[in-house]
């Protein structure tokens, strides 16, 4: 009986031959990254009392979530990472200005391949199943116990098989269906389970597309998410990869699959989805919500701040302004993404068009600073959560949908499909 | 924890729905707090703020399905340890919340029927080794799975710190 991609990883990471569904394994970590919630980290790794982390060459450390420091308290949890990172010998430390939102940096910076197991303190470290990584996130003392042993029990999990066929309608993409999926499934519908996509439409997927499936599926529940090892993807890590990895990595053709989902986006989704307030799995299509204001539209987060989001964002703008009653922020996901931006034109028809341009972070994403919520205001935003007071207020509303929605929506002051500008 | 306090005696403070998630528990502005002791504080702060006042120490929470999804934080975890709660029931639990909670010695019960049948009020003993869930108040008892091996050792010890110290620090 073959095995599914998670299976076949968790094997090789914990020494076994074949591993099955619901068996627990110790598997090897070939990569732990976190954010600035490294600080909690360390508080427990400290409280733990072993001296030295495992290996200082398998932790990276990227600051994203209040960057440049927003606070007293936030500067000093940065420094206090630094000092941690250097005296450790940690030299993987993409520190302000240096790097960007820790999911786009770390497969730009080349930490992440197939076949790799991958850790984060964050919980969309499933995004880096776009590049046939077992990754997934974990809490801040299970991530000092990785620091302590390098290695972490996983339950096998059960594979979820979603296959895609047909074009995308015009303005239609990768986060319209992924929305879509996690409307049909549920927000724990793939819990504790892994997910493969597969099918042509999945092929032809651009790696900046196939991340934002990964990186949503977190939202679903999935532990862990893999999009084509294929020939596309070595093309990308061969410019930003050194690491020798198994190229021809892939699941059995007799994997077992626990379930297998088909989804024909041209007939499935005809029109933007839109994730409404408060649950990313209140998915409705966009023609069902009547007029819904708009006070502040948001492009940008590890889901949708990538160099083609902000394209379609500047032909969407181009020559038009944000509404009057609205106002636009973007937020390129790394500073290499701000500078492609720069080089072709984008930010500049977009500042024309009446945008602010944040600097590479988080942003507003998780309601910390840089663009927070009043109450009785909406926004349309591309990140991907929208839980109760997740961006400002406990009585704003975030919609979640595609960069192209939100660009509309910041023309007209309601949500709106780009299709009817 | 020893055996004896395998068995949780404490009060329903709260039965809340189904997927009650991080930024409910723990809303992000927090992050910055660092020290798990100082999270009680802003414990179910923008939802359910009358929680925080509410709470003696050692009452459970009951929840729906997929409770503690979203983020990783375990900010989360440990503030609802902090601010007193002994354990909560739940329909289902998202996976990083459920390891978060083993890690830090918070109680976590596995029951489907427990936010139909359990009201705010009631007393409830639960024994976590063999999953059962009393309800002193209304005389049900309720079917839990059994802790599993791993996570009941976890628990015992006080959670991964205490038990990654005695592994790896010579005291
Ligand atoms: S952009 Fe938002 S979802 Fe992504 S890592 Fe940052 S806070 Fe988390």
């Amino acid at each position: 009986m073959g095995m599914t991609l998670a299976e076949k990883i968790l094997a090789r990471a914990s020494g076994k031959d074949v591993v099955k569904p619901d068996e627990i394994v110790m598997a090897k970590v070939d990569l732990a990254m976190s954010h600035e919630n490294g600080d909690v980290v360390r508080k427990s790794f400290a409280e733990i009392g072993v001296e030295k982390v495992w290996d200082p060459d398998k932790i990276v450390f990227i600051l994203d979530h209040r960057v440049p420091a927003e606070s007293e308290k936030t500067a000093t949890t940065h420094k206090a990472l630094r000092e941690f990172a250097r005296k450790q010998g940690i030299k993987h430390f993409y520190d302000v200005g240096r790097g960007g939102i820790c999911h786009q940096v770390l497969p730009d910076k080349g930490h992440v391949y197939p076949g790799a197991v991958l850790v984060g303190t964050d919980s969309h470290t499933t995004t880096h199943g776009a590049f046939g990584t077992f990754s997934t996130g974990i809490g801040a003392t299970e991530m000092a116990g990785v620091w302590t042993e390098g290695e972490l029990w996983f339950k096998v999990p059960s594979t979820i098989l979603v296959k895609v066929t047909g074009e995308f309608n015009p303005y239609i993409c990768a986060k319209d269906l992924i929305l879509y999926l996690i409307g049909k499934i549920s927000a724990s519908g793939a819990d504790y389970r892994s997910v493969e996509f597969v099918g042509p439409t999945i092929d032809n997927m651009t790696i900046a597309s196939r991340m934002v499936i990964a990186n949503l599926s977190m939202e679903m529940g999935a532990k862990v998410a893999f999009l084509p090892i294929d020939q596309k993807l070595h093309d990308f890590l061969s410019t930003r990869c050194n690491t020798q990895y198994d190229k021809n990595l892939a699941a059995d053709p007799d994997a077992v699959y626990e379930k297998v989902i088909e989804i024909d986006v041209n007939k499935d989704i005809s029109e933007p989805q839109i994730a409404c307030p408060h649950f990313v799995d209140n998915v409705k299509p966009l023609s069902q919500l009547g007029d819904v204001k708009i006070h502040q539209g948001v492009i940008g987060s590890c889901t949708n701040g990538r160099l083609e989001d902000l394209e379609i964002a500047a032909k969407i703008l181009d020559g038009k302004t944000v509404h009057p009653e609205c106002r636009l922020i973007i937020i390129p996901a790394s500073q290499q993404i701000l500078l492609e931006a720069i080089n072709l034109g984008y930010i500049q028809t977009l500042i024309k068009s009446g945008a602010m341009i944040n600097p590479p972070g988080c942003g507003p994403c998780v309601g910390v600073h840089q663009g927070i919520l009043a109450a009785g205001e909406n926004c349309a935003s591309s990140t991907n959560r929208n839980f109760l007071g997740r961006m400002g207020s406990k009585d704003s509303g975030v919609y979640l949908c595609s960069p192209a929605v939100v660009a509309a929506s910041a023309i007209k002051g309601k949500l709106t499909n780009p299709n009817d500008l | 924890m020893s055996n004896n306090d395998m068995i949780i005696k404490g009060r329903v403070v709260a039965v809340l729905g189904d997927n009650i998630d991080t930024d409910v528990i723990y809303p992000g502005r927090y992050l910055n707090i660092t020290d798990k002791l100082d999270t009680a504080e802003h414990v179910f702060e923008l939802a359910y703020p009358e929680l925080r006042s509410e709470v003696q120490q050692g009452d459970i929470i009951v929840g729906g399905m997929n409770f503690g999804c979203g983020s990783s934080r375990e900010q989360a975890t440990a503030a609802i340890k902090y601010a007193g709660f002994g354990a909560v029931i739940a329909g289902s639990f998202a996976r990083i919340f459920f390891r978060n909670s083993l890690n830090l010695g918070l109680p976590l019960i596995n029951n489907a029927e427990a936010c139909k049948k359990i009201k705010k009020g009631d007393q409830l003993e639960i024994n976590l080794l063999e999953g059962t869930i009393k309800n002193l108040t209304s005389g049900e008892t309720l079917q839990a799975p059994a802790l599993d091996e791993r996570a009941a050792y976890l628990l015992k010890e006080g959670g991964l710190i205490p038990y990654l110290r005695k592994k790896h620090v010579k005291t």
